[in-house]
C-alpha cells in the first residue's frame, strides 16, 4: 500500500545494504533523486540493474555504493564513456565491480519475466555471439515443442524497484506517460517500489489504457518535482543535455569526480538544496 | 545563392548509407551514424520509411536528431510508444523489422560486430559501452546495414569480442546457426561501399566515394582487402541529399548546443 512520504523517509526504510535495486527510466524519467539520496544515505554493497546505467549509475559506482552491476549499454548517450564505470571495471576504484551484461532485448524481456513470476525469459538471439561464453545468465535451451534453440536468461526480481512518475494522485496511484522504457515492468517484478513524482493531484483523470501503477504495487511515494533531472520528465521540462555534456569532464578524474559528489550530494540536505548548489555553480561559471 | 560548399567524406558516409533505406522499410535505428543516415533518407527519397527506435518510439519523425536514444522528440513524432520489451517482443522478434541499421566500434572481416571490449574480455584495454540492442537486432532484422568510419583500428581481421554476430566464419556459418535475419548486406564508410560475397560472406569494397583511392581504404583496413570483379563510384551527394543533411545537422547543433556525429 502506497504511503505518501518524503524520499528520505522512504529511502531509509525501503532500501537496504545487499540489495538488488532496479532504478528504471530509459533517457527519460531517471530516478536521479532518489540515486542522490541512496548515496547521501551510504547504502552499499548494492547489485544494480538497469538497462542503461546511465549518469545515475556512474554515481553510484563511483561514490561506492555497488559490488555488482546487471546492464545492457553502459555510455554516456550521445557524449561518450562513463568514466566513473569504467574507472571501477579497469581498475576496483573505489571497489571491485562484478558485472553481468545482456542485450536491450534480453533485459527487458528478464524484467517482463520477474513481473510475469517465472523463473527465465526466453528469446531468439546470441547464436553466434561471444556474450553467451563469458555470462553464466545467459544459456540455450531447445523449445519442447520444436526443439528450436533458443536463448534463455534469468528474470530479474529486484529486491526494490524506484521508478520517477509524472502524477500520483493522494491514495498513491501513479501515472506516467511518453517513454516508457521498462518501468512497470520493474515495479512488477520488485519486492518494493519507490515512486518518486512531479506532482500529486487530485484526481489523476487517466484515459482507460493509461500505464498506471496502482497505488497497492507501490511501497512509498513522493513528490519530487524534477526528481528525473538532468534526464527529462515529458510534459514537464526537458532533458538537461548541457549537464549530460558537463559530466564527461566532471567524472574524468577521481579527484574532480569526489569533489562534485561531495558538495553537490554528500553536503547537500536534499534533492532541492541539490538543485539550489548546482544552479549556484552554474551562475559562477556563467560570470 | 552561394554554390554548396563541397561535401565532407562524413557527409558522403551518410548520404551513401541513406540511399540504402527503401520508403517501404521498417528501420531499426541506433543512435549516432545510423540515425542520421535513417532520418536522411526520411526526409529525401523515403518519406515513408518507418523508424523503430529500441526505446518504444514506432514511426518517430523527428525534426532534430536525438542525442539519446529515448529523447523526447522521438515520443512526441511517432505514431505510437510501446514499451522497450514489447519493441523487442512483437515488432523485432516478431519479424517486423525489415532492416537493422547500426554503428561499431570495431567489424571484421566478416562484419561480425564488437561493441563490447578492445582486448581481452576480463582484462579489457578498453571497455566499451556494451551490445544495446544490437544482439538481438543483428538476429532478427531482416538484414543490417552497418555504418561507421573506418580506421585501421575499427576495421580488423577479427574482432577481439563478436558482441553481436554477423557472418562469423563466412560461408554457411551463419545460415547455419538458424537465426532468421540474413545479417549484414552492406557496410557503409567514409571511404567506400563494402558488400559480403556471395558466397565466402568476406566484406569486399564494391563502390568507392569520389576520390578515394584502392591504397587509401587499404591502409584503413586491418586484412588484406578484396575489391569486387568491378569496382564502382559512389554518386558523389546532390544537393537536395546535401542540403537537407546540412540542415537537419543545423536544426539539431540549434536544439543541443552542439554538432552532433555527421
Amino acid at each position: 500500500m502506497a504511503e505518501l512520504t518524503s524520499l528520505r523517509a522512504a529511502v531509509e526504510s525501503l532500501v537496504r545494504d545487499g540489495d538488488l535495486l532496479a532504478m528504471e527510466g530509459f533517457t527519460h524519467l531517471i530516478p536521479f533523486a532518489a540515486g542522490h539520496e541512496i548515496i547521501r544515505q551510504g547504502r552499499r554493497n548494492l547489485a544494480l540493474v538497469r538497462m542503461t546505467p546511465d549518469l545515475i549509475y556512474d554515481q553510484m559506482i563511483g561514490a561506492g555504493c555497488a559490488r555488482k552491476l546487471v546492464f545492457s549499454w553502459g555510455g554516456n548517450p550521445g557524449v561518450g564513456s562513463l568514466h566513473r564505470l569504467r574507472d571501477a571495471v579497469e581498475h576496483g576504484w573505489p571497489r571491485e565491480l562484478e558485472l553481468e551484461e545482456h542485450g536491450h532485448g534480453d533485459l527487458s524481456n528478464a524484467y517482463v519475466a520477474g513481473a510475469s513470476n517465472l523463473p527465465f525469459a526466453v528469446l531468439r538471439a546470441y547464436a553466434g555471439s561471444d556474450l553467451p561464453r563469458y555470462s553464466n545468465a545467459i544459456r540455450f535451451i531447445d523449445c519442447p515443442f520444436t526443439g528450436e534453440r533458443l536463448a534463455a536468461v534469468p528474470s530479474v526480481r529486484p529486491d526494490l524497484a524506484v521508478i520517477h512518475a509524472q502524477k500520483a494522485d493522494r491514495r498513491g496511484n501513479v501515472l506516467l506517460w511518453g517513454i516508457l522504457g521498462v518501468q512497470k515492468e520493474a515495479v512488477l517484478a520488485a519486492r518494493r517500489a519507490i515512486v518518486t513524482v512531479e506532482e500529486v493531484v487530485h484526481e489523476l483523470e487517466a484515459w482507460p489504457n493509461a500505464c498506471i501503477l496502482p497505488h497497492w504495487t507501490v511501497s512509498a511515494v513522493c513528490l519530487v518535482p524534477g526528481g528525473a533531472h538532468p534526464s527529462y520528465a515529458h510534459g514537464y521540462y526537458e532533458r538537461d543535455n548541457q549537464f549530460y555534456q558537463s559530466w564527461d569532464a566532471i567524472s574524468r578524474d577521481r579527484e574532480s569526480f569526489q569533489q562534485w559528489l561531495k558538495r553537490h550530494i554528500l553536503d547537500t540536505e536534499d534533492f532541492e538544496d541539490f538543485r539550489r548548489v548546482l544552479q549556484e555553480g552554474m551562475a559562477k561559471e556563467v560570470r | 545563392m552561394s554554390a554548396l560548399a563541397p561535401f565532407t567524406a562524413a557527409e558522403m558516409m551518410t548520404v551513401a548509407a541513406a540511399r540504402l533505406l527503401g520508403n517501404d522499410d521498417v528501420c531499426f535505428v541506433g543512435i549516432g551514424l545510423p540515425s542520421a543516415a535513417a532520418n536522411l533518407a526520411r526526409l529525401t527519397h523515403a518519406p515513408g520509411v518507418v523508424l523503430i527506435y529500441e526505446s518504444g518510439p514506432i514511426g518517430a519523425k523527428p525534426d532534430v536528431l536525438p542525442l539519446s536514444i529515448g529523447d523526447g522528440n522521438l515520443a512526441e513524432t511517432a505514431d505510437t510508444v510501446v514499451s522497450t520489451s514489447e519493441i523487442f517482443r512483437y515488432w523485432l522478434q516478431g519479424g517486423r523489422v525489415t532492416v537493422g541499421f547500426l554503428s561499431a566500434a570495431q567489424i571484421d572481416r566478416f562484419a561480425n560486430i564488437n561493441t563490447t571490449v578492445i582486448g581481452d574480455y576480463e582484462h579489457p584495454e578498453v571497455r566499451l559501452p556494451g551490445a544495446g540492442g544490437a544482439p538481438e537486432i543483428a538476429a532478427c532484422a531482416g538484414k543490417v546495414i552497418l555504418v561507421l568510419r573506418q580506421t585501421a583500428r575499427s576495421f580488423v581481421e577479427r574482432v577481439d569480442f563478436i558482441t553481436s554476430v554477423g557472418h562469423l566464419d563466412g560461408g554457411e556459418a551463419r545460415k547455419q546457426l538458424g537465426l532468421p535475419g540474413q545479417g549484414p548486406v552492406a557496410v557503409v564508410t567514409d571511404l567506400c561501399l563494402m558488400a559480403p560475397d556471395p558466397v565466402t560472406k568476406e566484406l569486399t569494397v564494391t563502390y568507392l566515394h569520389p576520390g578515394v583511392s584502392r591504397e587509401k581504404v587499404q591502409a584503413a583496413t586491418g586484412w588484406n582487402l578484396r575489391f569486387a570483379d568491378a569496382v564502382g563510384q559512389s554518386p558523389a551527394p546532390n544537393a537536395s541529399e546535401l542540403e537537407t543533411l546540412r540542415q537537419l545537422q543545423r536544426r539539431t547543433a540549434l536544439a543541443h548546443g552542439r554538432t552532433p556525429d555527421a
